[in-house]
């Protein structure tokens, strides 16, 4: 008799894949599909403040896509440099989460097993105190009369208060800080795994020991620094909270373009619309990535076999 | 004991030391490996061959001692600066580099011009006949392959010294043996030093030219591969290297050719035609080989080096038979009867009574 294998079976492999895919439908999906259709609604008074897209009214099947919201993102500058600078600014702070994380991560995956423990809770610590208190703390170091400048002045190192807090500077800083974590943890992750004696064998065959970083240790943590970059990059574009609280009046960043239209104006099928753009330069090059990792994933299979 | 001070030594370990915290891995270890010699270290695993392996890469520091290679003190040199290659255990391969781009890494920190790169990474792929696999990555290889692109790797800086460590223990059982064999024949033409690390005597003793037995950090004995089984110098040696059967006795008579030793565990007294240098009722160990135990049906007409016992398990190996045989006395011993002798004459089975005999030159007295 012939047996079928468990992995053979189709309704036992849609009972593994089935749970994930309805909460990304539910969760996902669905709240995207609904900003979607609000996109394309026209501003109205009364709740909710939008107009239906499909109607019947006196017998007539009424479709109306308003493009309304995206005629305005592409004439008005205001929102073209808006993304510009949300990516600039995204960009920025995940070459400097990059910068300052990467030898964090290396020491850490470098340092003894016990040590390393002590090591990680350290970065993860922050996230135990609200980011909101947290974000507040930095508005107390940075403010004009604030702990940074009082030391400084202190010290006889300036004489005048800096100008940080309400600049892009300030909001630099606070991204750095609040997802500098988020670069880390996966690059150690990748880190520790390095197999210590393909460094000993770059040693061997004559690499001194910067060039056996730089053509072993660099390049096999590419994964890592990709998977952290991604985390950093992605939420700090639609970040709000850091350049609301942090930023100045012309700190433009996306975020606070849809806080603004959506609590402010009122104009849900405007925010919508900046939204949906939003998700579209995101998507693009995350799409592109995670199909360049599983052609890569799959090739190393079949060399496998 | 001191195996160094030989002229022509072109490696040279010097009372080298390698302390770890509060446990010795390597206690004073001596020896010098000729020019051109496959040079094994045979140990079980912590006996300290890795660590003296590494301390020749570079890898580890050592504790005290020298290092001389070609007649200039490598000891203090990092690992990138020493004329020494290795193979590793698990190969070591860069994954994310192709076949060429591997080999190539040594030329390339070595700022070979790149055409030279090119001609000497296609000449070191042909040596070991995967000139058509330049452009896979290691994944994609299989283990023995991945083994032959180690060793181009290892071999294309042309390194005065090469070190092996157990080149083999990642392959499957069934191509060992050829490949040792492949491996030695494209040493030999290259013509390079080579010393190997390695648990397996089997191993050992197909590769290398000569040998050395090393437990609890130190080599206690060192030769060639026929000369440690012959004459090993130790109990430990002659467990180690092949099986053995051992006997406890004392010297009754030493004479300059010859000695007798008696032994509980047989009814004749063990004569060995090699003089010792222990005196009249020491207690010594005597080494016989189960490949020189006879197995008879009559008892032996000598007055010596027989004994008397029963058959208690036979198994067949091919081309030998192994026999158990327990003596009157209660010691198992093993002998191995070659198929052709078993197939001539009715073969003793299990229970039956049989005389062991042995020949006097066969036998080995152990000090130790």
């Amino acid at each position: 008799m012939k047996k079928i294998s468990w992995r053979a079976r189709p309704g036992r492999r849609w009972l593994a894949i089935a749970p994930p895919f309805a909460w990304l439908t539910l969760f996902l999906l669905l709240p995207f599909l609904l900003v979607f259709k609000i996109s394309f609604a026209d501003l109205k008074f009364g709740i909710p403040p939008y107009t239906p897209l499909v109607e019947i009214k006196d017998q007539v099947l009424n479709i109306a896509l308003s493009l309304r919201g995206y005629a305005l993102l592409f004439t008005d500058s205001l929102y073209i440099a808006t993304y510009l600078n949300s990516v600039k600014m995204a960009a920025i702070t995940t070459v400097c989460c990059a910068l300052i994380g990467y030898p964090m991560a290396y020491y850490i995956a470098r340092s003894d097993a016990s040590l390393r423990n002590v090591l990680l809770l350290g970065v993860i610590l922050p996230f135990w105190t609200s980011l909101l208190l947290r974000v507040y703390a930095w508005v107390g170091i940075l403010r004009n009369d604030g702990l940074l400048n009082n030391l400084l002045m202190w010290l006889g190192i300036i004489d005048a208060p800096l100008e940080i807090y309400r600049t892009d500077l300030a909001v630099y800083i606070g991204l750095v800080y609040a997802y500098l974590p988020f670069f880390i943890l996966p690059l150690y992750a990748n880190l520790v795994k390095l197999d210590h004696r393909l460094l000993e064998a770059a040693y061997d065959l004559g690499a001194k020991p910067w060039r056996a970083f730089l053509s072993v240790t660099l390049p096999m943590s590419m994964p890592g620094v990709i998977a952290g970059a991604m985390l950093v990059f992605i939420p700090t574009v639609g970040e709000y909270v850091i350049p609301e609280m942090l930023g100045g009046a012309n700190t433009l960043m996306m975020g606070r373009v849809m806080w603004n239209e959506f609590f402010n104006n009122a104009d849900w099928p405007m925010a919508a619309a900046v939204t949906c753009v939003m998700i579209m330069l995101l998507l693009i090059p995350l799409v592109l990535f995670q199909y360049n990792q599983v052609r890569q994933i799959e090739g190393r299979r079949k060399g496998e076999r | 004991m001191s195996w160094s001070g030989d002229a022509d030594a072109f490696v040279r370990i010097e009372d080298v030391v390698k302390i770890f915290g509060d446990t010795v891995a390597v206690r004073s270890v001596n020896l010098s490996v000729r020019r051109h010699e496959l040079f094994a270290l045979l140990g079980s695993s912590g006996c300290g061959k890795s660590t003296l392996l590494r301390m020749l890469a570079g890898f580890e520091e050592v504790t005290s001692g020298r290092i001389y290679l070609d007649n200039e003190d490598i000891t203090a040199l990092p690992p990138y600066k020493r004329p020494v290659n290795m193979m590793f255990q698990s190969y070591a391969l860069f994954p994310h580099m192709s076949v060429e781009a591997n080999v190539a890494f040594g030329l390339k920190q070595e700022g070979v011009p790149r055409n030279e790169i090119h001609e000497r990474v296609f000449e070191a792929l042909d040596l070991v006949q995967l000139a058509g696999y330049a452009r896979r990555k290691p994944h994609q290889l299989s283990g023995g392959q991945q083994q032959r692109v180690a060793l181009a790797r290892s071999l294309v800086k042309r390194p005065k010294l090469l070190l092996l460590d157990e080149p083999m223990s990642a392959l499957d059982k069934q191509i060992r043996q050829k490949t040792q064999i492949e491996l030695v024949k494209i040493l030999e033409q290259v013509g390079v030093t080579c010393i190997m690390v390695t648990h397996d005597q089997e191993e050992a003793m197909t590769m290398a030219d000569r040998l050395a037995v090393m437990t609890e950090g130190q080599i206690v004995q060192c030769g060639t591969p026929h000369d440690v089984y012959a004459f090993p110098s130790s109990r430990f040696v002659a467990g180690f290297i092949g099986s053995t059967n051992l006997f406890t006795g004392t010297i009754t008579v030493d004479e300059p050719d010859h000695v007798l030793i008696e032994s509980d565990a047989l009814t004749r007294p063990l004569y060995v035609n090699h003089g010792v240098s222990e005196p009249l009722g020491m207690e010594v160990h005597v080494s016989i080989r189960p490949e020189n135990m006879r197995v008879m049906r009559e008892a032996p007409e000598s007055e010596s080096n027989w004994g008397h016992g029963m058959v208690s398990h036979v198994a067949w190996m091919g081309a030998y038979a192994r026999y158990q045989v327990r003596l009157d006395a209660g010691q198992l011993v093993e002998a191995h009867v070659p198929s052709q002798i078993l197939a001539q004459a009715e073969a003793p089975g299990v229970d039956d009574e049989v005389y062991l005999a042995w020949s006097s030159d066969s036998a080995t007295v152990l000090p130790s």
